[in-house]
């Protein structure tokens, strides 16, 4: 079929990329045992803040940091309000999606005087070439279309999904969260700082969306555009539940749902007589499949998404 | 020298007085039992030694040294160690993880597993255990987990052990092998503290004990010069009969009969009762032993018509009630004291003469036509709290300020009253106070005295064994097990059973 082709596959790493990172993002949050669904807020958050920083200094690079930074700062919101506070974390992570609306709506206003979208283009990150792979006789020209020819983002991503395997099943620190995520009491009674490990886990998921956001404005476009998530914090929300709240379980899922987006921007370029907006529909109707377990039975952290509350006796 | 000397510990949760003055002094090397009834205050002490709680005031010494602000991390490294009634290990991770967790050794920023690894089974074969250490925690039966608690403490260079209620989940068998550990512990030089309200226990492996009541310590005593009596006696505040005592059986008619009874979880979908047959007389306790979760709560719940039947018979007077619903089951003369008092014997929030009318309250004398006749419910209510000892005997009052033990006689009450054939207890003392234990095995003799027929479920060995004049053993949802009082129950062949199902 001429619709499989190197692009295609090309463009399911570049669709993937920002879900692999969220998803990560959720995950280092729900394995402390904390849900977060303001990982769509934080991404769009860090996309604007990625094209601000950039458009400042005129490095991408710096406009990655402040991507990660208000990541981080909301995430450091969420944590404050779910784990010091106790509120449910839906409402939270709610009310952060609101305010990244809001907030990037209002600066963009404030801060590049104008409605939409910010309109002159930011340096765009660089992306990673190997030509010489392709006097490899057979597979290089193949290896270079689909593997390379991506932000460095998409290699950090990768990176990533190894180093948070080793993290969560390797280190002390690891073992600490899945403890917490799963019974806060035990790990308590084990002389482990629940609140802290937590906070670590909401602030890392928020530093991730933000990266996420980074690579969607500033790495695929060079411009912010309102609402330019759309929606990707939650699928990399299913992709998170999809991969059993395992990393790589998590970038899996991810490249699957990115092929879906990537299928489906190709699609419209066809002739078939299905209108577009079906084909756009694919990553959210693959997302409600999975959300609806219909795709094997995933079992949560046992403490996901409960308030620890000690001498509540 | 002390190796625990609690002096003046007072802790309160808001309005309740959990412990009060309270002085504990634990000798190195001793096994020390604390026993009182639930709400005695001794689990949260222990949880204020431990750090886990903080103390309102009083002195903590450990050895000989004063400890401010104990925490969970400053008793650990003081080597004092917990075994929480409800076992702090996390059911997905491995065996070695959960002893190692929060005291992992390192290599670099790694955790360094083999070194892990080497350390436990060392201590494994020291205490002479045999765990499989890459196993899923949570898969493992209730007494080797108990064991991995108790490494996980040793694992910390614990001097100190405390237990609270470690048999409450054990098996006869499991019982005989803690109390070896436990002696074990204390040949090494290490100092047991044990919680418990089982007085059998404490004159078993104590060496030393101090009761508790209503937060105040109330006596202190070596443990071979006092007896199982003295003890409750201090417990509970007045003599306590601890021999049921039970006049000979008059068995009657058949009353229930279930054929080749198949239940279904459907969560899980697998099959938890298989083909289970038995009958009950008129007259006769019959009681179910067993291990919580071999298909107990839904062979009740069948029972009662609460779950739905795969195939076979339950034969009520010689009416077949499968399948019907729980008022069909009910109306048809079947009373159930069911097992989780607060979600399905009360509405917490009813009052008392609600709670009694429940279930009846659309029906005469409840109810003139489609109105309901409080006075009539307020009467009942009054005329029960007194033939049943309800305390406090106020028909108005909201169930959730009754204590549990008289949570418990408002239900016996309730099924009393419906007249019943058949009486189905299913856990009935479960978190009963000794003395409200005693009411409750009072009633269900006098039930079977008037011509009952019963059926007793319960994981307390104890608790079947001395009311049952038949005793079934249920194991992975079969019937194991037939045992008649009268021939006497043979208890390690029972708690063979219960383990395995099998004999060896």
């Amino acid at each position: 079929m001429e619709i499989l082709n190197t692009t295609l596959l090309n463009q399911t790493i570049v669709a993937a990329t920002p879900l692999i990172l969220a998803s990560l993002g959720g995950l280092y949050s729900e394995r402390t045992g904390v849900v977060n669904i303001g990982l769509e807020g934080m991404m769009l958050a860090g996309a604007f803040f990625a094209v601000w920083g950039d458009y400042i200094t005129g490095s991408p690079w710096v406009g990655v940091l402040f991507a990660v930074g208000i990541g981080m700062g909301l995430g450091l919101i969420h944590a404050v309000l779910t784990v010091t506070f106790k509120s449910d974390h839906i409402i939270s992570g709610t009310a952060i999606n609101i305010f990244s609306l809001g907030l990037t709506g209002y600066l963009l206003l404030v801060l590049f005087h104008t409605h939409g979208s910010t309109r002159e283009p930011v340096t765009q990150l660089p992306y990673i070439n190997f030509t010489a792979l392709e006097r490899i006789p057979v597979v290089g020209k193949f290896i270079n279309e689909v593997f390379f020819n991506h932000t460095p983002i998409a290699y950090i991503a990768l990176g990533l999904v190894i180093l948070t395997w080793f993290l969560i099943y390797k280190t002390p620190l690891g073992l600490h969260m899945r403890a917490v995520g799963e019974y806060p009491e035990a790990a308590d009674n084990m002389g482990i700082n629940v609140n802290r490990i937590k906070y670590f886990g909401v602030i890392m998921s928020g530093a991730l969306a933000g990266m996420a956001g980074a690579q969607l404005s500033i790495g695929v476009l060079t411009q912010f555009v309102q609402g330019m998530s759309s929606g990707r914090g939650f699928i990399a929300l299913a992709a998170m539940i999809f991969g059993k709240w395992k990393p790589f379980g998590a970038m899996w899922a991810s490249l699957l749902f990115g092929f879906g987006t990537a299928l489906a921007s190709n699609l419209q370029g066809t002739n078939v007589a299905i209108p577009n907006q079906f084909f756009l529909m694919v990553p959210f109707i693959l997302t409600m499949v999975v959300l609806a377990g219909i795709v094997g039975k995933s079992i949560p952290p046992a403490a996901d998404g409960k308030p620890y509350e000690k001498e509540n006796k | 020298m002390h190796a625990v000397e609690l002096k003046g510990i007072t802790k309160r949760f808001e309005r309740v007085v959990a412990n009060d003055d309270v002085n504990v002094e634990v000798q190195e090397g001793e096994i020390h039992a604390i026993v009182g009834e639930n709400g005695a205050g001794k689990s949260t002490l222990m949880k204020v030694l431990y750090g886990y709680y903080q103390k309102d005031s009083g002195i903590i010494r450990i050895f000989g040294k004063e400890i401010e602000d104990m925490t969970p991390h400053k008793a650990i490294s003081l080597g004092i160690g917990m075994v929480h009634q409800e076992f702090m290990l996390i059911p997905p991770l491995k065996v070695v993880e959960n002893i190692i967790l929060g005291s992992e050794p390192r290599r670099g920023i790694f955790i360094d597993e083999k070194k892990a690894k080497d350390e436990v089974s060392k201590l494994t074969q020291q205490m002479g255990f045999d765990i499989d250490l890459n196993a899923e925690t949570g898969t493992l039966p209730v007494g080797i987990q108990q064991k991995i608690e108790i490494l996980k403490i040793l694992y910390r260079g614990a001097k100190i052990l405390i237990l609270d209620e470690p048999t409450a989940v054990l098996t006869p068998q499991e019982v005989d092998e803690l109390f070896n550990i436990l002696k074990n512990l204390k040949k090494t030089g290490k100092t047991v503290i044990l919680i418990t309200h089982k007085l059998q226990e404490v004159m078993a492996v104590s060496d030393r004990v101090t009761v508790m009541k209503t937060g105040k310590v109330v006596g202190k005593r070596l443990t071979k010069e006092t007896s199982p009596e003295e003890l409750a006696e201090m417990m509970v505040g007045r003599k306590v009969l601890l021999k049921v005592e039970k006049p000979p059986r008059n068995k009657g008619k058949k009353i229930v009969e279930v054929k080749e009874l198949w239940v279904k979880d459907e969560l899980r979908g697998i099959e938890v009762v298989k083909g289970v047959s038995f009958d009950v007389h008129e007259g006769e306790i019959v009681g179910i032993a067993g291990v919580a979760g071999n298909g107990q709560t839904e062979l009740v719940e069948a029972l009662s018509g609460m779950r739905k039947v795969e195939k076979g018979n339950i034969l009520i007077d010689g009416m077949d009630m499968a399948n019907r619903t729980p008022k069909e089951v009910r109306l048809s003369g079947v009373a159930h004291i069911p097992e989780d008092r607060k979600g399905m014997g009360l509405v917490m929030d009813y009052t008392m003469a609600e709670n009694i009318t429940i279930g009846r309250h659309d029906m005469a004398p409840f109810s003139k036509g489609i109105v309901m006749d409080k006075t009539y419910m307020l009467n009942k209510g009054k005329e029960l709290a007194e033939s049943f000892d309800i305390r406090p005997p106020e028909p108005t009052l909201e169930v959730k300020f009754f204590s549990g033990g008289n949570q418990q006689k408002i239900i016996v009450a309730r099924e009393f009253d419906c007249k019943p054939k058949f009486l189905i207890a299913s856990q009935p003392t479960r978190g009963l106070d000794i003395g409200a234990i005693e009411y409750v095995y009072r009633y269900l003799l006098k039930a079977r005295e008037e011509g009952k027929a019963i059926l007793l479920v319960s994981m307390e060995l104890e608790e079947v064994l001395s009311l049952s004049d038949r005793l079934l053993v249920m194991f992975n949802g079969e019937i194991v097990g037939n045992f008649d009082s009268q021939q006497g129950f043979d208890i390690s062949l029972i708690g063979n059973l219960m383990m395995q199902g099998k004999v060896f």
